[in-house]
């Protein structure tokens, strides 16, 4: 058997769960439930959510103890992303901050060049920088040396519920970047979540998935029982999948046999 | 007669009456409203060509309920599929339409619904547009804020807990000029978390001033794309100008605003041509400018002051229904904006359907919102440029968002 002892490690914290849980489309009454539900210690939100006045301030839903996640939504550069770090900071967010700059509004894919700017100036001031990214293996290793504390690489457009539709390229990800691979936007299902895992991401990152979902704080404990199955399986190693049928030992090379 | 909307006015000069006449009766005597007057900036773009061609070939009878059943099972909707939705055919259909719009809107908004009011500092304007309350020759009470009746305005708005606003003004660039609207947005900054803007369309270097004045969205309805009955609607003044209106997103857009809002005025026209026109509209301009944040209203006619037969003549509500959700399964990425002209049972309904952001609070005249608020005296107001159908407060609107499962936003917006 591994080691219980399988952690997350990021920003020089230790993290038990590997489900990081969005929080800006559903009712701020349900962020409790959702987090206990989904086990999650990494709860992200929108800064500019967070930036109100008394009335209704995010901030107040978020249950003692989880680590926030900032994100900077609405930065189209990386100058306003840093901006909006920093910002976040000041509102007592702590000093992890998930990179998101968009300049297309239809489809809200990442603009790469931008984020690594961003990531090396914010990592820089001490920033804990997890960026969310289009997953492009050169970018990743320029995230990486501009000190990005993970990668967070999108499944599928954001919202979109379409699963691992970058599954090849995120496996390349995880298999030649060092750094924690967060699969990050597009996953719909549990069993995508699971599969994502499978392949060796270090975390999945959830939102809409949720939202949208009946019973949101059951989707949430079928999302956290995904994410710790696909977790298990890829510690366990997969065994080999057999394109079709069964099959001998040794087909090809048993005439080398004495 | 061309039109039904005409309010007379028994208080005008004869001068003025002759002219109104005049304006009315005689087509021959008012202005071309495709040429633009001098200041008006020209910008080089293709989108309203673009927009009057399909509208011009868009035959929505010859639509069945084949090519609605097609457009509502193929994952991306074509502009051919939203002519689609927009028809009569699809009208059996609208069950569907809202179940479709309503995982879109899920998908890209989640439950969210935002909230904003409306603030009209002035109701001063010199143009002649027949159906609107504010028009230079209804006799109504004029007013314009000064900036210390403005703050004050915004002090009770802001108290009420609203976090957006939308400032408006009637379209008179000689009462309501931009320095004047400038003061008015720096003073918002104060209150607000964000200030959109509502007035008469500008150049380039306009919206910039007002841009860094704290403006950052620019709504400008278009009333209706028909060009033959914008010009038989908008009689005098700047607002005949149908191609500088049309091209005011652009412009605010190139000068730095972060979003534009999009409308016909339904009922003015083909309601299903004008629907066509503004979804077009906004889906080229989100092509040439993929950054911007774009959203659509669906404002239908109300009554207004001295005319209270106004009326949204063929679009009842299950047609607007027809062409939010339309709208929303075209755009599902897509702000769309119900306002008070709506009524609680309907926009309450719409939120569950498509609909991401209501105004709530509201006044549509001038200075009043100390009384409407508090209750008590208030000093002199203007009128209002339209009868609302739901008046209810921020704390009404807001439980009610709650009680259907939905949740109510204040703000989701940063200046950076």
């Amino acid at each position: 058997m591994q080691d219980k002892q399988d952690n997350l490690e990021l920003g020089g914290r230790t993290f038990h769960s590997r489900f990081i849980l969005g929080s800006g489309k559903y009712s701020l009454k349900l962020i409790r439930a959702a987090v206990e539900y989904a086990g999650a210690e990494i709860v992200t939100l929108a800064v500019r959510r967070a930036n109100t006045k008394e009335t209704e301030n995010i901030l107040d839903y978020m249950p003692k103890g989880v680590t926030l996640l900032p994100n900077t939504s609405g930065a189209r550069n990386a100058e306003e992303a840093v901006r909006i770090a920093r910002l976040a900071r000041e509102l007592g967010c702590g000093n992890f901050v998930k990179i998101e700059i968009m300049r297309d509004f239809k489809y809200l894919l990442p603009d790469n060049a931008e984020t690594i700017k961003a990531t090396r100036i914010l990592a820089d001031e001490g920033f804990v920088v997890l960026p969310y990214m289009y997953p492009d293996l050169n970018v990743a290793r320029d995230l990486a040396d501009a000190g990005a504390a993970a990668v967070m690489p999108l499944a599928a457009p954001i919202g979109s519920n379409k699963g691992l539709a970058t599954r090849e390229f995120v496996q390349i990800l995880i298999d030649e970047i060092d750094l924690p691979v967060i699969v990050d936007a597009g996953i719909g299902r549990p069993s995508q979540a699971c599969e994502a895992m499978e392949m060796g991401a270090a975390a999945i990152m959830a939102n809409t998935a949720l939202a949208t979902a009946g019973d949101l704080p059951l989707m949430a404990s079928a999302f956290k029982l995904a994410i710790e199955a696909g977790r298990k399986a890829y510690l366990a190693g997969l065994g080999r999948v057999l394109a079709r049928g069964g099959s001998s030992s040794d087909p090809l090379t048993g005439f080398l046999r004495d | 007669m061309e039109n039904k909307f005409i309010v007379e006015n028994k208080g005008l000069s004869p001068a003025a009456l002759r002219r109104k006449t005049q304006l009315e009766t005689d087509p021959s005597c008012r202005t071309d409203c495709m040429k633009y007057e001098s200041g008006m900036e020209v910008i080089n773009s293709d989108i309203k060509d673009r927009v009057l061609a399909q509208v011009a070939g868009y035959d929505y009878g010859k639509y069945t309920a084949a090519d609605v059943k097609a457009a509502l099972g193929r994952s991306r909707c074509t502009a051919e599929d939203l002519k689609a939705l927009l028809s009569p055919a699809a009208e059996p259909f609208l069950e569907q339409m809202a179940e479709r719009a309503r995982i879109e809107t899920g998908r890209h908004f989640g439950n969210t619904v935002y909230l904003f009011t409306p603030l009209y500092i002035a109701n001063y304007c010199e143009n002649y547009c027949v159906y609107c309350g504010f028009n230079c020759y209804n006799d109504i009470a004029r007013m314009r804020l000064d900036e210390s009746r403005i703050e004050r305005e915004m002090q009770v708005i802001a108290q009420s807990g609203m976090e957006e606003i939308l400032i408006l003004t009637g379209e008179s660039r000689e009462k309501s000029d931009i320095k004047y609207i400038g003061a008015a947005c720096k003073l918002a900054r104060k209150y607000f978390r964000l200030v959109g803007l509502e007035i008469y369309p500008v150049n380039t270097d306009e919206y910039r001033y007002l841009h860094e004045c704290g403006a950052d969205y620019v709504t400008v309805f278009q009333e209706t794309y028909d060009i033959n009955k914008y010009g038989e609607l908008h009689l005098a003044g700047h607002k005949r100008v149908w191609p500088y209106r049309f091209d005011a997103q652009e412009r605010a857009l190139k000068a730095g605003m972060r979003g534009v809002a999009f409308s016909a005025l339904l009922g003015l026209s083909d309601f299903r041509k004008d629907a066509l026109a503004t979804a077009l509209h906004a889906y080229y301009i989100q092509r040439k400018y993929p950054h911007a944040e774009l959203s659509l209203s669906c404002p239908r006619l109300r009554p207004i002051i001295n005319n209270d037969k106004i009326n949204p003549q063929d679009v009842g509500e299950k047609q607007l229904c027809q062409i939010i959700c339309a709208y929303r399964i075209f755009m599902p990425y897509i702000g769309i904006t119900v306002s008070s002209r709506e009524s609680a049972k309907f926009r309450n309904g719409i939120v569950k359907i498509a609909a991401t952001k209501i105004s709530a609070g509201v006044s549509t005249g001038i200075g009043d919102h100390e009384k409407k608020y508090k209750g008590g005296q208030q000093g002199e107001s203007g009128d209002e440029q339209f009868e609302i159908a739901d008046g209810r407060s921020l704390e009404k609107t807001y439980e009610e968002i709650e009680e259907e499962g939905l949740q109510p936003v204040l703000n989701d917006y940063l200046y950076v």
